[in-house]
């Protein structure tokens, strides 16, 4: 039987402080108070003081109420019994069934072999001419939507998620509105996609600490699972709100901050959770979709910025649309020269001249006389608006590059196009 | 072991521990902390008192206070010796592939494993005689290694001179069978073998002089050879916000630039681009010599999910890696992508340490600690006589894109080269996002000089053009003027920007280059004339399209020629004395 410690000597923030003996690091303990047992973590030791964060916040917690220490780190259950069942962020059922026990698993296991990686190349379908021809999404890929508050990004992850191929979604929610909670589980449900789903969900009303383990959770049954052979789709939702309760924590250990409050290993423990993305060598995959909402729009925001080095491009999502600049899949190269060889030249061109019909718009808005160039890419401009970057445009591929090239021959002549010859003569409509 | 200095943990902060030790330690020495069957590798940071800090080079969990350290009295090093080349090292030098073949998909902590080969077998050749005098670094013999003969040196260790007492007979031995022996003045003998220790973050100085780099290195990317060369021996730092094209441009460096070891160090970056590096380099044909690119490669591996402590050690343990091949008179190109994260790396600890943080939480130390890194780099004259050189190359990841910020800065004071990557030009795919009026180099080019500055001056006053035009209009704009601008275009379009997802666009040597330029140069020089703007902007257009085919031409394509003939009979529309 382990030791009961009832004596916390501090209580700062979300974290107490017990003295105690033969304790490891990063081991669970169990804190008994007048508001129910809650779950806690060694975060420090020096000398006999030990220092827990506790899950459930130290709201409540008296001095005098009792540690009992587990011997054991946080683990959680990867069975498949998970599947279609709903999880707080401290692992308990959100759903009114039964707790699971079984096939247990460390969270926040060691990082994969570069060596025992594969190079991505599966292209996931999406539908969305903005991911499928200008961003590719692939398999094993961490990308994540930057947007605002009040954008559709919820939505859109959902979208992605309901049309992917995938065997497995597992659902990381971080201090999520209530109402998207719900949301995210009816659309599932609708799309008869809740059996294969597992969710973890920590709403905004949770104890923010609880909100650090979701994401390990997630990814450690999503890394049982594709060691299965299966593959996985983990969709996060909002990587600020962790970042942001790993800010809390770091102030409350009396860290120095490196950057507006945030602590200076932010890059490091976002790192660890997007790096769980992989590709495994005779087994399954792992594809991350997150939510990464920029406070104030501002992408040098240190959550943003960091995530940007880390993941493998990113969506912008403003004003309901994907913006094509800015937006990257820093793996589409892999899979775009597979789809059809006008793939990478439609990519380009389109991108360049919208990037021309960007700078014509600022230049009539300032009232200059319009050459017939700039009228040239006013038209088009407005087409593909309209026919690529519309979210309700839902066509395959082919269909939205053949759309590229018929766009680009109702505004321009051939040679005003800047694509290499031979594909003109290949692909421009006839006639 | 048992004689094995040791101490007793105090206090755990992440992956910082805090020891007491009984008789004495070394600063920088490694340390084992144990942990039932398994011991986590540690390095000692600094020393207060009888406590110790060590940083572990591995997840801490599970460790207690009162648990047990083993102190090893060496400092943080690695091993040199034939068999570097083509291999995967994590940032302690532990070979990634007998790693998996040890522990499956994941990298479990406390196992490691030997930087080399043991069992196999190198053919050696004396060069030296025994009763010869050397010094550290002066060659005994030789073994093949891959396409270069590999020096068996004397250990760098070695101080003064060493008399050799015994050289063996040219045959088959593996890394670990005595080659030579010798002693010193003192008399002392010691056997050498064909690998040697040496601590990583201390340089290996056994070199006759450091020379200054003037010698270009062809890195096939024009933008960099002909505007912003970079120099054999030289140092070149690429910052730029995420999605400017750092890691591809780091790529590319890595396949086409001709230096004849390339060592390219992944620090703390995305694991799936050295999968990348990993998976295509031993398929893809080096066209200097004929073999794959991996016989010329080492790689240093250790990615943002890799233990952060280890990130801060790869950079040191790649350096050292590319001194050693220097002082076998080998050119020598590393890259490291990226020195913002091994910065943050020494920013995490400084912040364990609770030190006094200087900027953004940097330590005040960043400074001198990146000078002293970027200056191993150089060009060398060997003791033998012999020309060799280290060219670094650093990508810096500045948080924001924000170039102000300290590790930009500091790269920026001790570099001879700046490849400024822009969000703009990325945004508007102008790849690569090198900026061509913000960057500067102090390496000579491959170019004519004059006609370099009239390139220049083309692109400044092209710039210039097209801010005025964005407030006065088109306008408002002369036609002069604005061919200008089209002129500047031009040229951002046919020369500064290249594919280099493309074999032959990807990769241009420098004969090709010189002939582009001076084409491009002889355009530009030509006063067109031009009825209206639309007809100048149109001519632009065409001429572009005929030189973007070009680049895409093979030069031993038979219409290489013909295209070129194509543009001189183009220019000549618009300018019939040209």
């Amino acid at each position: 039987m382990r030791k009961v410690y009832n004596r916390i000597i501090q209580i700062a923030g979300n974290v107490i402080t017990v003295e105690a003996d033969d304790v490891a690091y990063g081991e669970l303990a169990e804190v008994k108070s007048q508001r129910g047992i809650s779950l806690a973590q060694v975060i420090r030791m020096l000398d006999k003081k030990v220092y827990l964060q506790v899950f459930a916040g130290s709201r409540g917690v008296c001095t005098g109420d009792e540690v009992r220490f587990l011997g054991s780190p946080m683990m959680v259950s990867s069975s498949a019994n998970l599947l279609g069942r709903i999880f707080n962020g401290a692992g308990q059922p959100r759903d009114s069934r039964p707790s699971i026990r079984d096939d247990l698993v460390e969270i926040g296991g060691p990082s994969v072999n570069p060596a025992k990686r594969i190079i991505p190349r599966n292209m996931i379908r999406t539908g969305i001419p903005m991911i499928d021809v200008f961003n590719s999404l692939v398999e094993s890929q961490k990308l994540p939507i930057f947007s605002v508050a009040g954008e559709p990004y919820n939505p859109l992850l959902a979208r992605i998620a309901m049309q992917a191929e995938v065997d497995v979604i597992v659902l990381g929610g971080m201090g999520l509105k209530y109402d998207d909670y719900l949301f995210f589980r009816d659309v599932l449900d609708k799309h008869g996609a809740l059996s294969r789903s597992v969710m973890f969900i920590h709403t905004a009303s949770d104890p923010v600490v609880e909100c650090l383990l979701v994401p390990d959770m997630a990814l450690a049954v999503a890394e049982k699972y594709a060691l299965e052979g299966k593959r996985i789709l983990v969709l996060l939702s909002d990587m600020s709100n962790f970042s942001n309760a790993l800010k809390e924590i770091a102030i409350t250990m009396e860290q120095i901050p490196s950057n507006r409050g945030y602590p200076g290993d932010l890059y490091s423990q976002l790192a660890s959770r997007y790096e769980k993305a992989v590709d495994f060598e005779g087994a399954g995959s792992i594809t991350i979709l997150a939510v990464t909402t920029m406070p104030g729009d501002d992408v040098t925001h240190p959550i943003p910025d960091n995530t940007g080095y880390i993941t493998e491009g990113q969506f912008y999502l403003r004003n309901g649309r994907i913006e094509p600049f800015g937006s990257l899949s820093r793996l589409k190269q892999l899979v775009n020269d597979k789809t059809r060889g006008d793939h990478r030249a439609i990519m380009d061109t389109m991108i360049r001249l919208y990037a021309e019909y960007r700078e014509t718009l600022e230049k009539q808005s300032m009232g200059f006389q319009m050459s017939n160039w700039d009228r040239k890419l006013l038209k088009y401009g407005k087409l593909f608006e309209k026919r690529m970057m519309d979210l309700a445009v839902n066509i395959p591929l082919e269909e939205a590059l053949d759309l590229g090239w018929k766009t680009l021959a109702e505004c321009f002549d051939k040679s005003e196009t800047g694509v290499k010859s031979s594909l003109l003569e290949q692909f421009w409509p006839k006639g | 072991m048992l004689d094995n200095n040791r101490g007793v943990i105090t206090g755990v902060n992440g992956n910082m521990l805090t020891v007491r030790f009984e008789t004495q330690v070394t600063q920088n020495e490694v340390a084992y902390a144990v942990l039932g069957e398994k011991r986590l590798k540690s390095e000692v940071i600094r020393v207060r008192g009888n406590l110790a800090d060590l940083q572990v080079f591995e997840d801490t969990r599970g460790l207690k206070v009162g648990g047990e350290i083993e102190f090893t009295d060496e400092l943080l090093s690695v091993e040199l010796g034939p068999g570097l080349l083509t291999k995967v090292y994590d940032g302690l030098q532990n070979p990634l592939n007998v790693l998996a073949e040890k522990t499956g998909f994941f990298l479990q902590r406390g196992v490691y494993a030997d930087p080399l080969d043991a069992g196999s077998k190198w053919r050696f050749t004396p060069t030296a005689k025994p009763g010869e005098r050397l010094r550290a670094g002066d060659s005994i013999g030789e073994v093949p290694e891959g396409i270069f003969k590999h020096r068996i040196m004397l250990p760098f260790s070695f101080q003064g001179f060493w008399e050799l007492t015994y050289v063996a007979p040219e045959g088959e031995y593996t890394i670990k069978d005595v080659v030579a022996k010798a002693k010193n003045e003192k008399g002392d003998e010691r056997e050498i073998t064909m690998t040697q220790r040496w601590p990583v973050k201390i340089p290996i100085t056994a070199y006759k002089e450091k020379m200054l780099p003037s010698e270009p290195m062809i890195t096939q990317q024009r933008i960099i050879d002909s505007f912003f060369p970079v120099a054999k021996g030289g140092t070149f730092c690429t910052p730029g916000p995420f999605g400017a094209g750092k890691t591809v441009l780091q790529h590319a460096l890595s396949r086409y630039a001709q230096a004849d070891v390339v060592i390219v160090a992944a620090c703390g970056e995305r694991a799936g681009e050295v999968v990348e590096i990993l998976r295509e380099y031993p398929h893809l044909e080096d066209p200097r010599t004929g073999k794959t690119l991996i016989d010329r490669s080492i790689i240093i591996c250790n990615t943002s999910s890799m233990p952060v402590a280890a990130r801060e050690a790869s950079i040191y343990t790649a350096v050292t890696l590319a001194e050693y091949y220097r002082q076998m008179g080998l050119h020598v190109l590393l890259l490291a992508d990226s020195t913002s994260r091994w910065a943050q790396a020494l920013r995490e600890m400084s912040g364990r340490l609770e030190e006094i943080p200087g900027e953004e939480a940097f330590p005040a130390y960043i400074e001198s600690v990146i000078a002293s890194f970027y200056e191993r780099a150089g060009y060398f004259r060997l003791n033998d006589g012999s020309l060799s050189s280290i060219t670094i190359g650093g990508a810096v990841s500045p948080a924001g894109g924000n170039f102000e910020e300290p590790v930009t800065q500091s790269t920026l004071k001790v570099v001879g080269c700046f490849l400024g990557l822009s969000r703009d030009r990325a945004n508007a795919r102008r790849f690569p996002a090198i900026h061509p009026l913000d960057s500067w180099s102090k390496y000579p080019g491959i170019v004519p000089d004059e006609e370099m500055q009239f390139a220049r001056s083309i692109l400044r006053r092209g710039n210039e053009v097209h801010q005025m035009m964005k407030v006065v209009g088109e306008e408002g704009t002369n036609l002069d003027d604005f061919q200008i601008y089209l002129k500047s275009e031009f040229l951002d379009y046919v020369y500064l920007q290249q594919n280099t997802f493309d074999d032959v666009d990807g990769a241009s040597d420098e004969p090709r280059q010189k002939e582009t330029f001076s084409k491009v140069v002889a355009a530009m020089r030509t006063s067109f004339s031009f009825g209206t703007k639309d007809e100048a902007r149109k001519f632009f257009q065409e001429l572009r399209q005929l030189f973007i085919d070009w680049n895409y031409i093979a030069t031993k394509d038979a219409k290489f020629a013909e295209m070129k003939a194509k543009i001189e009979r183009k220019i000549k529309e618009k300018a019939p004395n040209a």
